[in-house]
């Protein structure tokens, strides 16, 4: 069958862009490849490891699990847009100072995964956390450090 | 790319999305939330011809209440149902049961409607179904059909749909007064599917049960409502030994399958203690008159 492909509008980050892409690209591949946000990262590409999560709308999904073409219209965040070198979001400040990461492969997902859900439950317990953390795969921390980055954030995050 | 060369519809309208369906037969595949999908298409396991992507089709975003009925339309993600205050009023069970699917990730895109559909034994929705009694109303171009939950279960990853078919609503019965309903699950992390899954109901009047309601998830190859384990509960005399007979009916019927996860018999157990434990839950619950609402 031959490729067929579709030129769409993504709004990513607060910009719009316009892109051909085949039908069969997923969002996380599209974003990499075609506009070169390459901070979103693929691990598994089957929805298991949360190393692709972006936001849809402002609702953290994974970009792997979804095809370019159904994001057309909608709007896309992803980690790029958290903070900066010199201004890094209250949670990326947390993972640096707790070592929340390592090899920093999954830390992306993770935190896309964490501002929107510190978004919801500003004051989460430890089980919350690690509840919500059970969909981010992290393969060098043990996660302690991922946890206790993450309540630090919370705090840091109330007390504004 | 990781998925296979595919056509791709993303029609606006059910006429359009069901007149796919009819043109494409087998070789097409109704793109919902993608959760399931996807990853088969990822992993190349699934090859559809094309791909009929409904989340346009506006018509299908409905969460209602209508009589003794909640109706869930095949757009709604298992985010918007577990976010509702009607759903934890009205269909406590639900409410209950669909956080334990997958991630908060994962259930903003997945739908109730595309978890019944792909029909994993596993899954918790369509234990869901099967306790309460759903209906499920198919389209085609030649009309609406409703299917019993447990009719819509045919095999694992199989359902009563035929291939021009798109499940285009859940219909949940609202818990009806003095009704207590549980949902537990035994899962190896949290968000991965049942090792085993129990959705547990009883009619309480006075301090007697009258009535009964057992569905199990990852226990067979359907989701599986088991009365013998219900009589158990309401005809086993005392209120524990009650318990404990629909447990050890639980024990002794379900045939679950061993896997890298868990053995048969150890899933067994599961089902046992899974029983116990929702059956004390739900009457709780019945008995407070909260209906099965979790803080």
């Amino acid at each position: 069958m031959r490729e067929p492909s579709r030129t769409i509008q993504l709004y990513v980050n607060g910009t719009a862009h316009t892109v051909t892409v085949p039908v069969r690209k997923t969002l996380a591949d599209v974003l990499r490849e075609d506009l070169h946000l390459t901070g979103t990262h693929v691990g598994c590409e089957q929805g298991v490891c949360g190393a692709c999560t972006v936001w849809l709308d402002g609702e953290p999904v994974r970009s792997c699990l979804m095809l370019a073409v159904q994001a057309a219209g909608h709007s896309v965040t992803t980690v790029e847009a958290l903070g900066t070198p010199e201004g890094l979001h209250p949670v990326q400040q947390a993972f640096w100072e707790h070592h929340g990461l390592q090899c920093g492969f999954c830390t992306p997902g993770i935190l896309m995964t964490v501002v929107a859900f510190l978004r919801e439950n500003p004051s989460p317990s430890r089980d919350q956390i690690r509840e919500v953390l059970a969909g981010n795969l992290c393969r060098c921390t043990g996660y302690q450090n991922i946890v206790r980055a993450v309540e630090d954030a919370a705090t840091r995050m109330r007390a504004g | 790319m990781k998925p296979p060369v595919f056509a791709y519809y993303d029609p606006t309208s059910v006429e359009e999305a069901v007149d796919l369906l009819a043109r494409y037969g087998p070789g097409a595949k109704v793109l919902a939330g993608g959760q399931s999908l996807v990853p088969l298409l990822n992993l190349r396991l699934a090859r559809p011809e094309c791909l009929v992507d409904i989340n346009r089709v506006q018509a299908l975003d409905y969460l209602t209440e209508e009589g003794s009925w909640l109706r869930v339309g095949a757009q709604v993600r298992q985010r918007a149902v577990e976010r509702a205050p009607e759903v934890r009023r009205a269909v406590p069970l639900l409410a209950e049961a669909v956080r334990f699917v997958g991630h908060p990730q994962i259930r903003s895109r997945g739908t109730v409607c595309g978890s019944l559909a792909h029909a994993d034994p596993a899954a918790e929705l369509p234990a869901v179904a099967v306790a309460l009694g759903a209906q499920l109303v198919a389209r085609s171009s030649a009309g609406l059909r409703e299917l019993a939950a447990e009719e819509f279960f045919v095999d694992p990853l199989t359902t009563a749909l035929r291939p021009d078919e798109l499940l285009v609503e859940a219909r949940f019965p609202c818990t009806a007064p003095g009704w207590g309903w549980a949902f537990l699950e035994v899962s190896n992390r949290h968000g991965d599917y049942a090792l085993c899954a129990v959705a547990a109901g009883v009619l309480v009047e006075g301090d007697r049960v009258v009535d009964a309601r057992l569905a199990y998830a990852g226990a067979g190859p359907v989701p599986v409502r088991l009365r013998e384990a219900e009589r158990a509960a309401v005809e086993g005399g005392l209120w524990e030994e009650a318990v404990r007979a629909a447990a050890e009916e639980a024990r002794r019927r379900l045939r679950p399958d061993g896997d890298i996860h868990a053995s048969a018999e150890f899933r067994r157990h599961l089902a046992a203690v899974l029983t116990t434990r929702a059956l004390k839950a739900a009457y709780q619950r019945a008995r407070s008159g909260s209906g099965g609402t979790h803080a």
